[in-house]
């Protein structure tokens, strides 16, 4: 196996890429027309037709779609083909509570899993190799679109899943693993795990690592290549688009690859929402060029970055993102999961606490900490130390099962939330990346 | 008759209690007696005071949560073995207490209780001859 994993397509040259988009871009949209009376009406309300799209030189004019039209749709409005076509889904937490699901067919699976497959194979992969999977398996889409794309490369995969790290370090070292799939946190977790061990980087097999799902900096990503004896990759995805390896990173560790041939990468203006030229720094908006059950035009991913197509000695051509530097909303990612602020709010209003609270983000030995100060009301106070504590506990077990992800609560005396203008500040992130 | 407790929620924080006594004694309140509970995340002081209503007002004004708890008072010589005696009393009767804490004036000491049902703990009590304190009692000890 080379340098590719389909290198016809990820070394074309621009002109071919474009032809692609083209062709396949004027038939989405009418896929998406056909089948999609939501997408239809917002496109009606423009007056626009399918005719109207004939080229991606046409792509601005079509409406932007966002989480709340995921919400307002919820759950089949923004589904494009029948059910019976339909094989699986995948999700993730969305705003307030409501989750996005998104549907797949399986032509849709199989590309997600090829797009993943060049994420491997830039990563070094080859059917030599024995790739662990430590991803969370199930609705996240993180274990299921390694796992696959593992398979198309020919690994032999170990679908660990995440937690139980001693088993994970008995696996890696057993079965003699060379590519570790995982959030970037949890490596540095699993790095710091068998350096206690007293293994060293000679000692551990792995050679490279897949790390994304989160925001993580550049001195992370030296850290854990330092720790485990690897080159990290960065790989890029979100669920409402496919999962990972929308984009990834090559052996060059400068920005990811965006596969173009599938997805359109289009930067706007988060504002005004008019595109904005190459290079410059602003939301990334995608369209799905393949996607059969749940084809997304012009989605706004809320995430912050810049694009380039300078040549990359890799050979690859496809335009190259950065890893992406902020939000354009409030969405947190605390350990790879998504986290609205307002999913919090509801947790605390449902279990009698106002909706006075103040996250704090860390980050302590390359692992996300995640508290949350809660301001006491007269209404739950009691002079019973056992009844405050266990008021608390359904609190935290409140918020587990609404985010995913565990936070610590701390209670704090009224109005010491800091607030500014009048208005409170609810998130500190003190994360460094 | 039980006697009111002021009981003030405290944040884990260096100071915090300090504020607190700073206002009390800025509006000229006495605390008679003073016991913190304490876990690792956060507070609870509870005290008598000579003036249970001001003392709540002011904490309340300078956004602490304050509540009034009943508690019974009962005043022991103090001498070996007298407390020893009042247990024996909540023992007889079956009343469990939840917490409790002391203070001692110049010729007797004044235990505080914590029960579940103070009204029936009171008077079961009584009926074994043990009465507790008023308010205006215990605020001139």
């Amino acid at each position: 196996m080379g340098k590719y994993f389909q290198e016809e397509i990820e070394c074309a040259p621009i002109e071919k890429i474009r032809e692609i988009q083209n062709e396949k871009l004027v038939k989405q949209v009418r896929h998406v027309w056909d089948n999609v009376a939501y997408y239809r009406q917002k496109m009606q309300e423009q007056n626009l037709t399918p005719e109207d799209i004939k080229s991606i030189d046409d792509l601005h004019k079509l409406p932007l779609l966002s989480k709340a039209d995921l919400k307002a749709a919820y759950p089949y409005g923004l589904l494009a083909c029948p059910l019976k076509d339909c094989v699986r889904i995948q999700s993730t937490s969305g705003t307030t509570g409501k989750r996005v699901v998104a549907f797949y067919t399986l032509k849709d699976i199989d590309i997600w899993e090829e797009c993943c497959a060049r994420a491997i194979v830039a990563a070094g992969g080859t059917n030599e190799d024995v790739c662990q999977v430590s991803y969370g398996y199930g609705l996240f889409t993180g274990g299921p679109g390694l796992n696959g794309g593992s398979h198309k490369v020919g690994c032999l995969t170990i679908p660990a899943s995440s937690g139980n790290t001693e088993r994970q370090i008995m696996f890696i070292m057993d079965l003699s693993a060379t590519i570790l799939c995982c959030t970037p946190s949890y490596a540095a977790y699993l790095g710091e795990s068998m350096k206690e061990m007293g293994l060293t980087p000679e000692q551990i097999p792995l050679k490279a690592g897949i790390f994304g799902a989160e925001a993580w900096s550049e001195e992370m990503r030296r850290d854990i290549e330092k720790t485990l004896g690897i080159k990290a990759y960065d790989i890029y995805g979100l669920t409402e688009i496919s999962g990972p390896g929308v984009s990834f990173e090559c052996s060059e560790q400068r920005g990811m690859h965006i596969n173009e041939d599938h997805f359109i990468a289009e930067i706007i203006d988060p504002d005004t929402c008019e595109v904005l030229p190459e290079g410059t720094q602003g939301e990334l908006v995608f369209t799905s060029l393949d996607k059969e059950a749940f084809p997304l035009l012009r989605y706004r991913t809320r995430d912050i970055c810049t694009l380039t197509r300078e040549k990359c000695s890799c050979g690859r051509t496809h335009v190259r993102m950065t890893k992406p530097k902020g939000r354009s909303d409030d969405m947190l990612i605390i350990r790879g999961v998504n986290v609205f602020p307002s999913q919090i709010e509801t947790v605390l209003l449902n279990n009698g606490y106002a909706a006075n609270y103040q996250i704090i983000v860390d980050r302590i030995n390359n692992t996300d900490t995640f508290d949350i100060n809660v301001e006491m009301t007269p209404d739950m106070f009691t002079d019973n130390v056992g009844e405050i504590q266990s008021r608390k506990k359904i609190l935290e077990d409140g918020l587990k099962s609404m985010l995913g992800i565990k936070a610590k609560v701390n209670l704090v005396a009224p109005k010491t939330i800091t607030r500014s203008e009048g208005k409170a500040v609810r998130v500190i992130d003190k994360r460094k990346i | 008759m039980s006697v009111n407790q002021v009981s003030v929620f405290l944040e884990n924080k260096p100071g915090t209690l300090n504020k607190m006594t700073e206002i009390l004694a800025q509006h000229n309140i006495n605390i008679r007696a003073l016991s913190l509970a304490d876990t690792n995340d956060f507070g609870i002081v509870r005290m008598i005071v000579n003036d249970v209503y001001e003392a709540t007002n002011v904490l309340k004004e300078e956004n602490f949560v304050a509540t009034f708890t009943p508690v019974l008072a009962y005043k022991i010589s103090d001498e070996t073995g007298t407390l020893n005696n009042l247990l024996k009393a909540f023992t007889d009767a079956d009343v469990n207490i939840e917490y409790m804490y002391a203070f001692s004036g110049k010729k007797n000491a004044y235990m505080i209780f914590r029960v579940k049902d103070t009204k029936n703990a009171e008077s079961v009590l009584a009926s074994k001859g043990l009465k507790s304190l008023t308010q205006e009692e215990i605020a001139e000890v």
